[in-house]
């Protein structure tokens, strides 16, 4: 049986042009709409690195950073993405402020489409929020999912995508390891979602029990408990950030124990291709899930990832705004 | 007030009568069913021809959000709607604001329903105080008051020996004691069934031990103490499981299914769809169709509406923090007849589902049709379609995962006490 009228069944991010309308996820979007985002996003390269960096795409266009959840890095390169492209920008930490005086997150977003947003850019600790916010808002309005709970995080995974295709250009011949907690990780769910829609044809996960979520196989991934096996063969490395929480719930012994077996060092790389690279979405935690000598070592595009996220952040924003 | 129910298909699903007959009504009673009793003069006739006239719907879980949820529903709101739905008794479960475990509650309770003179109301008691799970509540004193059954809604007793004493309690008396099986600290924080959408979505999630776990507590002690045990919307294949053999052991426990549950998996979340967010979650596809099966084979042994209206801002929220729950009274019977459509059951079979199988968990008189019983009836016309939208709807909530979609059947008349409260 399907769900109501059609409107929570159809894929929200597209308008019936299967144009984007929206991103909010990974999640259905043809390869097409991908490689769209990643070729723009190459064009915005050149920007990025001339004196001048700037481009008037999104002149006299207000964009919203809707930031439910504190974030530093991600709002910030939405923000210089946001401004690169000429719009005008607005940061709104919304944690701090209408949310702890009642106000519902529709509300909230009410208020601020009146203020004419053109875009808003939404972090918020529920899965489903930007959501709940494309479905409500007025057609020419943009949502951008900037991190919703453990759901989705598209502009993440697409500088991931972004990055493997830089080092290693074609996702038809590559093997790709995501490791460490999938269960909790938004991160993870969007770079499945991009990878295999890409065309990679292996990918895995490699975490302890506790840290899967169920049927994870069902997402198209290989599951692998341990490192000896799971890495061997594989061409690219996509690490993840440990929440020290993971220990409060049992769910973990130690950060400790959690780096003698699932921390990335030196000896555990060497188990991969000769030529792998390795990513990490940051903030790293150095020596719980990645060793500083890998961190800063010569297989590591973690630095250059920040650099090619503003590119692909105004790539989706400009795709989204039609210019 | 005297009536003749002409040329309708009558079906009584506990007696097996089932025949196009005429039913003649006076003083709240039927009085003859067939052939008219002589010098019978009605006030009024009703012509059902093409329609089923059998016996008022019983609902074994409805929140009537009285008291204290008056801005989600009130107690006339939702009496209109159960009998819009054909449903003339139902039970309510115990937490409201405050929670049924005082008399004074119950009976101030069940003095505003008979007012309304509408469903009959029988009220389930909190099992413990407040339903925090610590004290027993003043069950015989409830009983008196009106509390045909305890339970803890959907509050989980914190630990086994809470549990098992008060199971012990209730048996004293011989109480039945209805609880939904869920383990407390597996289903902490979770909103969703732990599968391939939860984790797709990102949902936190509650896995089938939740249920299964919890069920096998209950069972035991059952055994153990005696009680009478009702277990209340069951979502797993796993569960329908266990109770199949409990029950094949003989011991006394009976099993209801959330209407919801037997159409739903959780694939109908979607894209967060918030009128999914249901307690229990919405399980598997397996899981339904194992639902839909020992709701065919009787290890199941009724359909409840699960009734309960959500204002539309607590839905309007992320999935998670979306308030639970799904109006039910007025889908439980084309629920219950797509059921029986899709598995090719008789009507009478279906029907028995929602009136005498029910009845009986209750213990209440009602749910048959026999001479000299009350006039509580449910007219529909088994092959009306009708949108559900909120213009059909008489509850004050408007959230169904069905919204929006056509359904099969629809309540033309329903009589409590020989008086027509609803008419379509």
């Amino acid at each position: 049986m399907t769900g109501l009228l059609g409107t929570m069944t159809h894929n929200p991010q597209l308008n019936r042009n299967g144009r984007l309308q929206h991103l909010l996820t990974t999640e259905g979007l043809p390869a097409p709409v991908l490689l769209n985002i990643l070729d723009t996003a190459e064009s915005f390269m050149g920007v990025t690195e001339r004196d001048v960096k700037k481009v008037p795409l999104l002149r006299g266009k207000s964009v919203f950073n809707l930031f439910f959840e504190p974030s530093t890095r991600t709002r910030t390169t939405f923000e210089i993405a946001a401004k690169r492209l000429s719009a005008d920008v607005v940061n709104l930490n919304i944690a701090a402020s209408s949310q702890s005086k009642g106000e519902t997150l529709l509300d909230t977003v009410d208020n601020l489409s009146a203020m004419h947003a053109d875009m808003f850019v939404v972090r918020h600790s529920q899965s489903g929020a930007p959501h709940l916010i494309a479905r409500h808002v007025r057609p020419e309005i943009h949502v951008i999912n900037a991190g919703d709970g453990r759901h989705a995080h598209p502009t993440q995974a697409l500088l991931d995508m972004f990055t493997i295709r830089r080092y290693k250009r074609d996702f038809h011949t590559l093997r790709v390891a995501i490791v460490g907690d999938i269960l909790h990780s938004r991160v993870a769910r969007s770079q499945i979602h991009a990878l295999t829609t890409l065309g990679v044809p292996e990918v895995r996960v490699i975490a302890p029990k506790t840290l899967l979520p169920a049927k994870v196989e069902r997402l198209g991934v290989r599951v692998f408990h341990e490192m000896a096996q799971g890495l061997k063969d594989i061409d690219v490395l996509m690490m993840l950030r440990l929440q020290q929480e993971r220990m409060l719930n049992a769910r973990l012994p130690s950060t400790e124990e959690y780096f003698k077996y699932y921390g990335l060092t030196p000896e555990k790389l060497a188990l991969a291709k000769s030529g792998a690279i390795v990513l990490h979405p940051g903030p790293m935690n150095r020596g719980v899930e990645i060793d500083s000598a890998v961190a800063d070592g010569s297989q590591s595009v973690i630095l250059p990832q920040v650099t090619f996220g503003i590119a692909v952040r105004m790539a989706v924003m400009s795709i989204l705004t039609g210019t | 007030m005297k009536l003749h129910i002409q040329n309708g298909r009558v079906i009584d699903p506990g007696s097996g009568l089932d025949g196009v007959m005429d039913v003649f009504i006076a003083a709240g009673k039927i009085i003859a069913i067939g052939d008219a009793p002589s010098d019978f003069h009605p006030n009024r006739e009703i012509n059902a021809q093409n329609l089923v006239v059998c016996p008022g719907l019983v609902d074994l879980s409805a929140r009537l959000r009285e008291p204290g949820f008056e801005y989600k529903a009130t107690l006339e709101s939702e009496m209109v709607a159960a009998v819009a739905g054909g449903v003339t008794s139902l039970s309510c479960s115990p937490d409201t604001d405050p929670v049924l475990d005082e008399p004074g509650l119950v009976e101030m309770l069940k003095h505003r329903a008979r007012s309304l003179n509408q469903a009959h109301v029988y009220p389930v008691g909190a099992l413990t105080q407040g339903l925090r799970g610590e004290r027993l509540t003043e069950m015989a004193e409830l009983h008196d008051a009106g509390c045909v059954a305890f339970g803890q809604a959907d509050m989980s007793l914190p630990n086994a020996r809470i549990m098992m004493h008060a199971m012990q309690y209730a048996a004293t008396f011989g109480f039945p004691v209805w609880l939904r099986p869920q383990d407390a600290a597996l289903a902490d924080g979770g909103v969703a069934h732990d599968g391939e959408v939860a984790t797709r979505l990102g949902l936190p999630a509650i896995p089938v031990c939740a249920e299964t776990i919890a069920l096998s507590n209950i069972i035991l002690m059952a055994r153990e103490t005696g009680a009478t045990i009702h277990l209340c919307r069951i979502s797993s294949a796993e569960g329908v499981a266990m109770v199949r053999v409990a029950k094949s052991q003989g011991l006394p426990i009976s099993c209801d299914v959330a209407a919801n549950h037997i159409h739903l998996s959780e694939m109908d979340i979607g894209f967060f769809d918030s009128n999914c967010h249901l307690v229990p979650p919405l399980r598997g596809l397996g899981d339904r169709d194992s639902l839909r099966a020992g709701l065919l084979d009787g290890t199941i042994d009724a359909i409840c509406s699960d009734h309960a209206p959500v204002d539309e801002d607590a839905k309007l929220l992320p999935f998670a923090e979306a308030e639970p729950g799904a109006i039910g009274l007025e889908l439980l019977l084309p629920l219950t007849l797509k059921w029986a459509a899709e598995m090719r059951i008789p009507l009478p079979a279906a029907l028995s589902r929602i009136t005498a199988n029910p009845a009986r968990i209750l213990g209440v008189d009602a749910g048959y049709l026999s001479l000299g019983g009350a006039a509580d009836l449910c007219i529909f016309d088994p092959d009306e379609y009708w949108r559900v939208e909120p213009a059909m709807l008489q509850s004050q909530g408007i959230n169904t995962p069905f919204l929006g979609m056509e359904l099969e059947g629809r309540v033309k008349y329903t009589l409590v006490n020989g008086n027509i409260v609803h008419h379509d």
